[in-house]
């Protein structure tokens, strides 16, 4: 088992993992050179939106839940990764700016996953922030500014076409911006674009479906990997129907209880964080997936809000079979509260 | 007991060191070429094995332009959904550089073995890192190279950007692999770079195939020096089981139980072999060492197939290097643990004349030597390379088997006609030493046979290959410019300055269902006056410039039985093959259309390569000036002189290998005549002292000793001079044609059967020395011995 296979931090040691696949390796797990996180960020808008090249890591990450004209819940994923070789930015080939795409349609009976990989510096992959443009070949996140982008990706046997759309403001996470991963410290730079309400069309070898829904965006840099222990990741990002967003997750650690954060976002995006041990996370059933148990419905418990809810995958098959591979997909909520939202989970083998 | 039988046993050898010596050498030598070949066999195929998981093969399919591809055609391609990864190849400092894109190109392709110790960050960026094969030299000038296994011999991977920058071609890629599927929104390619054609590629199935019948040709040197060692081994097995049966027989007498005898023969003789094998596996690895650059070379000239310069020993080869020599062993000693089984525990002690063969036992030689001959005439006809060879052995075979019968005839006739006794005991000693000495003149036999057909072929082919070369090497410069722009540039500058400009454009293409080529060539004389044509119609050339007809190459012709009025589908068009020309060198099919029959068939190729006339004197500066006007590569202009020059190198090196591994076998052939003699030098003995106790001095016997080996070798050379003639025919009437597609007339070089009638002889009269100074040297109290006591 990996030790330091995450989630979304998937990026924290992905790239290099995924390099290591492609015949890349030898990058250590030091960020010696780059850029660490401090506490107490200023973000600065559309700036931060691009990439901070002098941080090892970095990502877009879109999730979407979306409903078909008869009902139906599908789920997207949309996320571009950047993995810096060396702390500086380059043109040309030479850049040590690597990205990587990944991008997925889950329906409650199929899950459709692929993969991008190339370097900045040459026109195939890259973010630019004015207009806004983050895109790797042929997918795209684009638009005047990153409220009001059309989001499109495909794969050999699926495509989505969304534009995604919010007057809401960005939501820090963790206090202000700054999001600890482990009791040692480990942490990040993290905000959230929870709000975007989405339409667009569906391509499936069947045929197009028209949908709308909620998607959420997150954005975090970092340069530090996870703690030696820790295992994996179990992510959690819930629109519920009262208009409040949970995003909360679990980082479980090989010698000791996980570390759990979660950030309870208001209708009008006011977050309040919550620190270690605030919420809890208890699988109750697993299924079988890609030769292995995965947790696919879940208890969740955040008793300062009165919550405690039950959340369970759309599709418990939603197995991202890429080069790096890991669970993630929409689920369903319910219990003191309902909705929808996503899941990712890593470090299952 | 056994303890004690084997100490009999092995005395022997103690006691004749010199025979233990022939049998180790000569199956250690026979060992040694076999695995020697199998060496090379297996090192090539490795290459091949490696090339075709690396993108050096081109197994993917491709997009390639005539030019170079922008990089922005790239990165369109990219972002409209095509999962392509760029390439840029190339060559700087000797070294075959390969950019490669390791983010875009799958994980696959990247070459094998070069896992994550290899490729790490400083791959990318600058300076960059080559990656090349272990021992490869790499110029100062070079960004720093790491050793890698699973590259391509001679070629250096690298980033493609560091390619870009080594190459000093920024923005320019060669080829674009098709990686992966396109995303499903993707529009066409054409629709995004219409100039891109996809080509397949050569699979490492072509390679395989292309090569396939140089290594059976190599495998049949290595079979046919193993035999020539075998026989050795035969003379020196059967000759220490002859001289141990009153050994064998007092062991029986004394209760050992002959199952006992065999296993402890069978234990000694399975040392022996596996000592020698030991030896020969060494010997065989220095061999192909110093074999193995020729070959490398001679596989990269005909077919442009990569092999390793350099050996690496795999288990399976020095595995098979013992089973060889172990089988070579069990071949060799069969007959004789055969007799020793059948032996009757009271025969005679006395070594059974070894040189008394019963005149039965060389008739029923003579009767495998027909079976064998008949072999080869069901193999003639069936056909196919494998039956080629078989043919190829079956003459050989049934040559030498049939050598000791009309030896003796031969030597009875003489013997018959001479006149005085001296004569007369000259002949008949000489028949009376032939069955000794059958063994060494059936092995000088094949090494003279191989020899003179080889010789034979290589020649023939040399001399109808430099005609050749003249009669397609007509044009005095041959020109490729980079882009069609540049082509026109060019145009307009040579105008006034050649007689004729001859575009020739070319495209890749399926015919008759195999990758093949087809050429456009200009109406003008340099063709129709030249062209090496081995089959026509009437109004070749007149039809073929009218578009009606095309010309295909002789493997063309020969693989798919198309003849002149035959019809062809040539890019889905139906056409009418007039002629059929040679087309030495080539392994792929060819077809050749008149230039303007090529535009309307492939209206998009552009015309970058011409042949140009001009007084020859002129050449030196217009290739100059060409040069340093246009910056042109050094391969995108050739003079005539200096391709034929290239041609006739690959061409020789090609059969350097075999040439080598024929010397070899002729030395093996007179070893076998030295260690033949030298064992029945002792045995000769009671026969030599009665002749010497009449006058005869010693030194006159050895004298005729030394001529008795030289006549016996003359007249095996005579006898191999047919069979060498037939092994030649065979060579370049059925082996050639199966092989390579193309057939040869065959010539005869009197001059070098010369040579090599006096370096046979040589090499008997080498061989027969040491036993003759022997004689000269016998003490006359040893030949006195021989009346005094039974031996």
């Amino acid at each position: 088992m990996n030790a330091r296979i995450t989630r979304r931090a998937l990026m924290l040691t992905a790239l290099p993992g995924l390099a290591h696949a492609q015949g890349f390796a030898g990058l250590g797990t030091a960020s010696r050179g780059f850029a660490e996180p401090a506490p107490d960020p200023t973000f600065r808008f559309p700036a931060d939106h691009g990439p901070h090249p002098n941080f090892r890591i970095e990502w877009w990450y879109v999730t979407a839940n979306l409903t078909g004209p008869d009902g139906t819940d599908y789920g997207i994923q949309w996320t571009l990764f950047r993995s810096a070789l060396a702390p500086r930015d380059g043109s040309g080939w030479s850049t040590p700016q690597a990205w990587l795409g990944h991008a997925a349609l889950t329906t409650p009976d199929t899950h459709r996953a692929t993969e991008r990989l190339g370097r900045g510096g040459i026109g195939q992959a890259g973010v630019t922030v004015d207009p806004f443009e983050a895109w790797i070949d042929d997918w795209q996140m684009a638009g005047p500014s990153l409220t009001d982008v059309r989001l499109t990706a495909a794969g050999e046997d699926f495509a989505y076409d969304l534009s995604l759309r919010t007057d809401m403001p960005f939501v820090p996470q963790g206090v202000g911006g700054y999001s600890v991963k482990s009791a040692e410290g480990q942490a990040s730079y993290y905000y959230s674009q929870p709000f975007y309400a989405v339409e667009g069309t569906l391509i499936l070898p069947t045929g197009e479906i028209p949908v709308t829904g909620r998607a959420w965006l997150d954005r975090e840099w970092s340069s530090s990997p996870l703690a030696e222990t820790q295992t994996g990741w179990d992510w959690f990002s819930l629109h519920l129907s009262t208009g409040e967003k949970l995003m909360g997750f679990r980082l479980r650690d090989r010698d000791g209880p996980p570390f759990t954060s979660a950030t309870w976002i208001l209708p009008d995006g006011t977050p309040s964080p919550y620190e270690d041990g605030a919420l809890t996370a208890e699988p109750l059933e697993t299924s079988r997936v890609a030769d292995r148990d995965v947790p696919t419905r879940w208890r969740l418990r955040l008793p300062a809000r009165g919550l405690d809810v039950e959340v369970a995958a759309v599709n418990p098959n939603a197995w991202m079979d890429l080069l790096y591979a890991y669970w993630e997909g929409p689920v369903r909520v319910s219990g003191s509260h309902d909705g929808m939202g996503y899941l990712e989970m890593t470090g299952y083998e | 007991m056994i303890g004690a039988t084997l100490r009999a046993l092995l005395s022997h050898w103690w006691r004749r060191p010199f025979q233990l010596v022939t049998l180790m050498v000569g199956l250690a030598t026979a060992t040694a070429l076999w695995s020697g070949v199998q060496a090379i066999n297996a090192e090539a195929r490795a290459s091949y094995d490696r090339a075709a998981t690396t993108l050096a093969a081109g197994a993917r399919p491709r997009l390639v332009a005539d030019g170079p591809i922008p990089q922005r055609t790239y990165i369109a391609l990219r972002r409209a959904g095509h999962d392509v990864s760029p390439v840029l190849e190339g060559s700087a400092a000797g070294l075959r550089i390969i950019g490669i894109d390791p983010f875009t190109l799958p994980p696959d392709d990247l070459p094998q073995d070069t896992g994550a110790g290899s490729i790490g960050p400083d791959f990318i960026g600058e300076p960059g890192q080559l990656l090349v094969a272990p021992g490869t030299e790499v110029p100062d000038s070079l960004p720093p190279a790491t050793e890698a296994e699973g590259i391509p011999p001679g070629a250096a991977y690298a980033d493609i950007g560091t390619a870009q920058r080594v190459l000093n071609r920024p923005g320019e890629l060669s080829a674009l692999i098709i990686a992966g599927p396109s995303s499903m929104t993707a529009p066409p390619i054409a629709d995004i770079a219409p100039t891109l054609r996809r080509t397949g590629g050569t699979t490492t199935t072509d390679v395989s195939r292309l090569t396939g019948s140089f290594h059976l040709n190599l495998t049949a040197f290595g079979f046919l020096s193993f035999a020539v060692g075998l026989f050795i081994v035969r003379g020196a097995i059967g000759l220490a089981f002859e001289q141990r049966r009153g050994v064998f027989r007092t062991l029986r007498a004394l209760g050992l139980p002959r199952g006992t005898l065999l296993a402890l023969l069978s234990a000694e003789l399975l040392i022996l072999s596996l000592v020698a094998g030991a030896i020969g596996i060494a010997l065989g690895y220095l061999v192909a060492t110093l074999l193995i650059p020729d070959v490398a070379a001679t596989l990269r000239g005909l077919y442009g197939a990569e092999v390793a310069g350099e050996l690496t020993l795999r288990p399976a080869w020095w595995l098979s290097g013992f089973a060889i020599a172990t089988l070579g062993t069990a071949i060799a000693a069969a007959a004789s643990l055969w007799q020793t089984a059948r032996m009757p525990l009271l025969a005679p002690a006395n070594p059974r004349a070894w040189s008394r063969a019963s005149a039965q036992a060389l008739w029923l030689q003579a009767g495998a030597a027909a079976l064998c001959l008949a072999v080869a005439a069901v193999a003639w006809g069936i056909g196919g390379l494998a039956a080629g060879f078989v043919l190829l052995g079956g003459l050989l075979l049934s040559a030498a088997l049939a050598l000791p019968l009309i030896l003796r005839i031969v030597l009875r006739a003489a013997s018959r006609t001479a006149q005085g006794p001296r004569a007369q005991w000259f002949w008949a000693d000489a028949e009376q030493q032939l069955p000794g000495l059958s063994l060494a003149l059936m092995a000088l036999l094949l090494a003279l046979a191989a020899n003179i057909g080889v010789g034979t072929m290589v020649s023939s082919f040399r001399l109808t290959f430099t005609g050749w070369l003249d009669q397609r090497l007509a044009a005095e410069l041959n020109l490729r410019a980079e882009t069609e722009v540049q082509a026109d540039e060019i145009l307009a500058f040579l105008g006034p300055r050649v007689d004729a400009i001859l575009p020739i454009r070319s495209t890749e293409l399926p015919l008759a269902g195999a990758p093949a080529q087809l050429v456009g060539v200009a109406d003008h004389p340099t063709y129709s006056e030249t062209w090496p044509l081995i089959a026509r119609q009437p109004d070749t050339w007149e039809r073929v410039n009218a578009g009606d007809a095309a010309l295909i190459n002789a493997q063309l012709a020969r693989r798919n039985d198309l003849w002149p009025g035959a019809m062809l589908e040539i890019a889905g068009r139906d056409m009418l093959i007039a002629g059929v020309y040679s087309d030495y060198g080539n392994p792929r099919g060819e077809a050749m259309v008149g230039l303007e029959r090529f535009d309307t068939l492939f209206p998009d190729i552009p015309a970058l390569s011409f042949s140009l006339r001009l007084d020859p004197a002129g050449i030196e500066d217009l290739t100059r000036d060409l040069r340093d006007r246009f910056d042109l590569p050094e391969s995108n202009i050739m003079d005539q002189a200096s391709v034929k020059r290239a041609s006739l190198a690959i061409f020789e090196r090609t059969f350097t290998v075999t040439g080598a591994l024929n010397v070899l076998t002729l030395g093996v052939a007179g070893l076998a005549i030295l260690t033949s003699l030298l064992t029945i030098a002792t045995m000769r003995l009671p026969q030599l002292a009665p002749v010497w106790a009449l006058g005869f001095t010693r030194r006159r016997l050895a004298m005729l000793d030394l001529g008795r080996a030289v006549m016996l070798a003359a007249l095996t050379f005579v006898l191999s001079l047919p069979v060498g003639i037939a092994l030649a025919w065979v060579l370049l009437s059925v082996i050639n044609v199966e092989a390579f597609g193309w057939k040869l007339p065959l010539r005869l070089f009197p001059l070098d059967w010369l040579r090599l009638l006096v370096l046979s002889l040589l090499a008997a009269a080498l061989a027969a020395l040491v036993p003759a100074l022997r004689l000269a040297r016998t003490p006359p109290s040893e030949l006195l011995k021989v009346f005094a006591h039974e031996r």
